[in-house]
């Protein structure tokens, strides 16, 4: 195991109305343990899983998108969001939570997780992985 | 080459896991070698040895259990999913205070941790899901 | 490095074909399987015009599923080749990843 891998998550779901969204990010940060170059994309109605302001009180799920605040401490820093799918979907940034990384190298220096793609972009990063894993 | 294989849905009401077999047996039988299938989310389901299709049907827990037998596969099943979709084995029983098990013994219940484990170690990873 | 793409969704019930192909990169192959293989059948002409302007992406679909759904060969959009299992293992091989559109 000594090669570094390329690893993307493609979150392509919504969360709550099926467990692909919760369960694949369980799969996130067992992942982070193994210490291989990782990066999540979200893309299509996966954008929906990082709307900030989610309240599950009366559906009677858990809440995990705070979750996604604390993957910064799992040293995974790199979250891709598709701008094509947010714009289909009448959304902007600003939707999204505020999702932040200490960077330990720069005196913990705050800096945002969310990189914002064009599709073209996101295709291009996609080329670039060793491994894409899909829920 | 190496491959590894992540199944996402139950048996019988997604194709996902008829999909996955042929594919694994193919492989296989080109003389590839496959790593670990890893069992994940509803696809815990194709471990349960209680299955009981009609007998006109397929049995795809007997058929994945024989193509493992053939192959020597490792078959994974992820403890967490199946925990919460009550796939029990000896070992869970135990901890969880449940009074039966179902898991057939083709498969072994494990952590999440061998499904980045089998997408590191293998070539190629290969999921099937809804 | 070039992709296989997998897509098993109908593009009449889901968006997992667009999505695919509008992410594809040249060089890279897209096999349709499972409900799936609906996007390679003819004379569905919004989504035959999907397909075709896909250039510099080569598409295969399984053809197990296309016969199971009671799709023969000729219904085939042209210029899309069709594969066994063990075809799909020779194209998971000679691709540096597979992406599924699950």
């Amino acid at each position: 195991m000594s090669e570094i891998k390329k690893f993307m998550y493609l979150n392509r779901r919504a969360p709550y109305g099926t467990i692909y969204a919760w369960e694949s990010l369980e799969v996130v940060l067992i992942g982070a343990a193994f210490e291989q170059d990782v990066s999540l994309a979200f893309v299509d109605d996966g954008v929906y899983q990082i709307m900030k302001g989610q309240d599950t009180a009366e559906v009677g799920m858990k809440n995990f998108s705070p979750t996604y605040s604390a993957l910064g401490d799992y040293e995974v820093t790199k979250l891709y969001v598709e701008k094509e799918s947010l714009e289909e979907r009448g959304l902007t940034i600003d939707d999204l939570m505020d999702l932040k990384w200490e960077d330990e190298d720069e005196d913990w220096a705050e800096k945002d997780s969310i990189i914002l793609v064009s599709r073209e972009e996101l295709s291009q990063a996609m080329s670039e992985q060793d491994v894409v894993f899909s829920f | 080459m190496k491959f590894a294989i992540q199944i996402n849905e139950g048996p019988y009401q997604h194709q996902a896991s008829d999909t996955a077999y042929f594919f694994t047996k193919a492989a296989l039988e080109k003389g590839h070698e496959v790593f670990r299938v890893f069992f994940y989310h509803d696809g815990v389901g194709n471990s349960t040895r209680l299955t009981t299709p009609p007998q006109d049907d397929r049995n795809i827990v007997n058929r994945w259990a024989e193509l493992a037998e053939q192959y020597k596969l490792d078959m994974v099943v992820c403890v967490a999913a199946a925990q919460r979709r009550g796939i029990v084995d000896n070992g869970e029983a135990g901890r969880n205070g449940k009074d039966a098990t179902n898991i057939h013994p083709a498969f072994r219940i494990s952590g999440l941790g061998q499904l980045v484990e089998a997408a590191i170690q293998s070539e190629r990873l290969l999921v099937f899901g809804d | 490095m070039s992709e296989l793409h997998t897509v098993n969704k109908s593009p009449f019930e889901k968006s997992s074909l667009e999505s695919c192909l509008g992410h594809a990169q040249e060089g890279s192959a897209v096999l349709l399987l499972e409900d799936g293989v609906y996007g390679a059948a003819k004379g569905a002409a919004a989504v035959e015009a999907k397909m075709k302007a896909a250039t510099g992406i080569k598409l295969y679909v399984l053809g197990p599923d296309f016969k199971a759904r009671g799709l023969s060969a000729d219904r085939l959009i042209d210029g899309v080749e069709m594969v066994d299992y063990a075809g799909f293992v020779d194209l998971a091989a000679e691709h540096d990843k597979v992406v599924a559109w699950v």
